[in-house]
């Protein structure tokens, strides 16, 4: 079996996001693998490991696959560092500004390519927080769709998925056979840190990058020339007025709910 | 063909969003609702429908989309897209809403924005991104934009249409009928709102402990919704599913009270638009404060007791 992982580098979710002409920068804040794909990560290896372990061999493999500029290695690295065996980054000058649309016809045109059996993804990256590639690879890819996956149970030599969809609506079991577009949330798994051994192993692991052509795609099909929707403006929202702050003194309980009823609030 | 709304609906019950999409693409001209459903349903969701400000409304009825969900009700929604080339789809944003979004925007060929807090006349969107820290105006430039409006975002006009019924039948491809849905638990209403459709949220962090009863019991006196911080849902104190934040939920409710939260950028990229912010914290310096228009600094098991038990006295 082999598993296709799609991450993302984004900056820090933990770091603040500023916009220049439009634009999230990137270069002012640290870099890192998008916190989410982290879960998509753990469950593939999570899946094939057993796998292999009962195979005595490493029959199955977990490839990432990332979109962005070259220094998004580092984010891919860090993939490999948890235990996925190799990488491919699609970089190219003409990426640049690309849209969902965009990035969803190259993550699957790279994914066509591979000969993968599933896709894992995060349900969302921290930066854009559109929630909608994985929908649109099963869409583009024509694949069956088995997204915010709180639980995956795979049968491998029935070539069958199952999940539990986990939302706002409820939970739903939801099945299909390979291949097959699968989203993971948070609450799936508990995602490993990378051991020494595993840092070390990253550092062998090969990262392969290629191009727009590389893949069959030009210019025209991405980018910001691509995309279909343009940002008129981007402003930034003024600073909140300064608040009242008070130390609590035995009786701050009873001075909450007086300003709750006050401002009409409660 | 000016706009079509997609009308989300459960157990026989159409989403309030419904009034608020058709609030939106009442801008745009003529509104067309779309309905989604298995057979029996028809009745209640269409005699619903008809109170909010439609032109028209078209049920299509398949099985298939509770057997198929997505996949079926996407492939539908892109067919009247490509039929009727209105200049916008307006969908709710849920996890359900964007992916419907985004697969029609890939099937129709049609430009798409996600979370949209506005959107006028001339079908610009406006959007608040990384935490309400900038407000971002765009536009689609495809004859079709699809667009995601994120729920409580406007008053839905109180306008009655007398909409045009319209019914077809659906059959989903075999390129739909990939993902097969074995069974469907709905979410269990726990008397609480909606995080993001709350007009108030109480959040508990670190601070608890893993304590939520005092956080519970001030959210159930005013009929809030519970959230929590990134720590708390990580320690496993909360559910992962009310968790505010960059890697949570964006909510921008009136009333935001966040207890023994310290307020890092993860956090307040979640909650920072909303009206009126409460913080307590035991830690003077916590940056929550920042952002606070009435900070209490103490212990919130003394203090939210004491505004529990003085609500309640002062409601009775």
């Amino acid at each position: 079996m082999k598993i296709a992982v799609c991450v993302k580098q984004v900056p820090d979710s933990w770091a603040e996001k500023k916009m220049i002409d439009g634009k999230l920068d990137r270069e002012g804040v640290d870099a890192v693998l998008n916190d989410l794909d982290e879960y998509a990560i753990e469950e593939a290896l999570a899946i094939v490991e057993p796998l292999n372990e009962a195979a005595g061999a490493q029959l199955h493999t977990v490839t990432l696959i990332s979109m962005g500029p070259d220094r998004a290695s580092d984010a891919l690295r860090k993939g490999l560092s948890m235990g996925a065996d190799d990488a491919i980054l699609i970089s190219d000058p003409a990426l640049a500004g690309s849209d969902a649309l965009a990035t969803s016809k190259v993550l699957a045109t790279a994914i066509l390519a591979g000969g993968f059996d599933l896709v894992f993804c995060g349900t969302e990256s921290t930066d854009a927080r559109m929630s909608v590639i994985p929908a649109m690879l099963a869409e583009r890819l024509g694949w069956a769709q088995l997204t915010f996956a709180g639980a995956v149970r795979v049968n491998e030599s029935g070539k069958e998925i199952e999940i539990d969809r986990s939302t706002e609506f409820g939970v739903e079991k939801i099945t299909a056979k390979f291949p097959a577009v699968v989203g993971v949330i948070e609450k799936i798994n508990e995602p490993r840190y990378p051991s020494f051994k595993g840092i070390m192993a990253a550092k062998k692991k090969v990262i392969e990058v290629k191009s727009l052509s590389d893949i069959g795609l030009t210019g025209a099909d991405v980018g910001k020339s691509a995309a279909w929707s343009v940002v008129e403006s981007a402003t930034a929202r003024p600073p909140r007025e300064k608040g009242v702050k008070i130390e609590d003194g035995g009786e701050a309980g009873n001075t909450l709910v007086d300003y709750l009823l006050e401002k009409r609030l409660v | 063909m000016s706009a079509l709304i997609l009308i989300d609906h459960a157990d026989s019950q159409i989403a309030k969003s419904a009034g608020e999409l058709a609030t939106f693409a009442k801008r745009l001209g003529d509104v067309t609702g779309l309905i989604l459903a298995g057979a029996g349903q028809e009745e209640a969701l269409v005699a619903q429908a008809s109170k909010i400000a439609l032109d028209k409304i078209i049920f299509i009825q398949s099985d298939d989309f509770a057997t198929f969900s997505l996949a079926a009700i996407s492939e539908a929604v892109s067919a009247q897209v490509k039929a009727l080339a209105p200049k916008a789809l307006v969908i709710a944003s849920s996890s359900r809403g964007k992916e419907i979004a985004g697969r029609v925007a890939i099937a129709t060929d049609s430009g798409l924005i996600t979370d949209a807090i506005d959107l006028d006349s001339s079908r610009k969107s406006t959007q608040s991104v990384f935490g309400g820290s900038f407000s971002v105006i765009a536009e689609v430039t495809t004859p079709t934009a699809i667009i995601t409006i994120r729920p409580s975002s406007i008053d839905p006009t109180s306008d009655e249409g007398a909409p045009i019924i319209e019914k077809i039948s659906f059959q989903a491809s075999d390129r739909s009928k990939l993902a097969k849905t074995l069974s469907s638990e709905p979410a269990v209403k726990g008397g609480r709102p909606e995080l993001t459709e709350a007009k108030i949220v109480i959040s508990g962090g670190r601070g608890t402990n893993g304590d939520f009863a005092p956080v519970e019991e001030l959210a159930d006196l005013l009929g809030a919704a519970v959230g929590a911080s990134r720590a708390a849902t990580d320690a496993g104190w909360y559910p992962h599913t009310h968790q505010v934040g960059q890697t949570g939920k964006t909510v921008s409710p009136q009333l935001y009270v966040a207890c023994g939260i310290s307020g890092a950028i993860q956090h307040r990229a979640g909650m920072q638009t909303s009206k009126t912010i409460v913080a307590i914290n035991k830690d003077p310096e916590a940056p929550i404060f920042e952002v606070a228009d009435f900070g209490v600094v103490g212990d919130l098991f003394k203090i939210l007791p004491q505004a529990s038990k003085s609500l309640a006295g002062r409601k009775s």
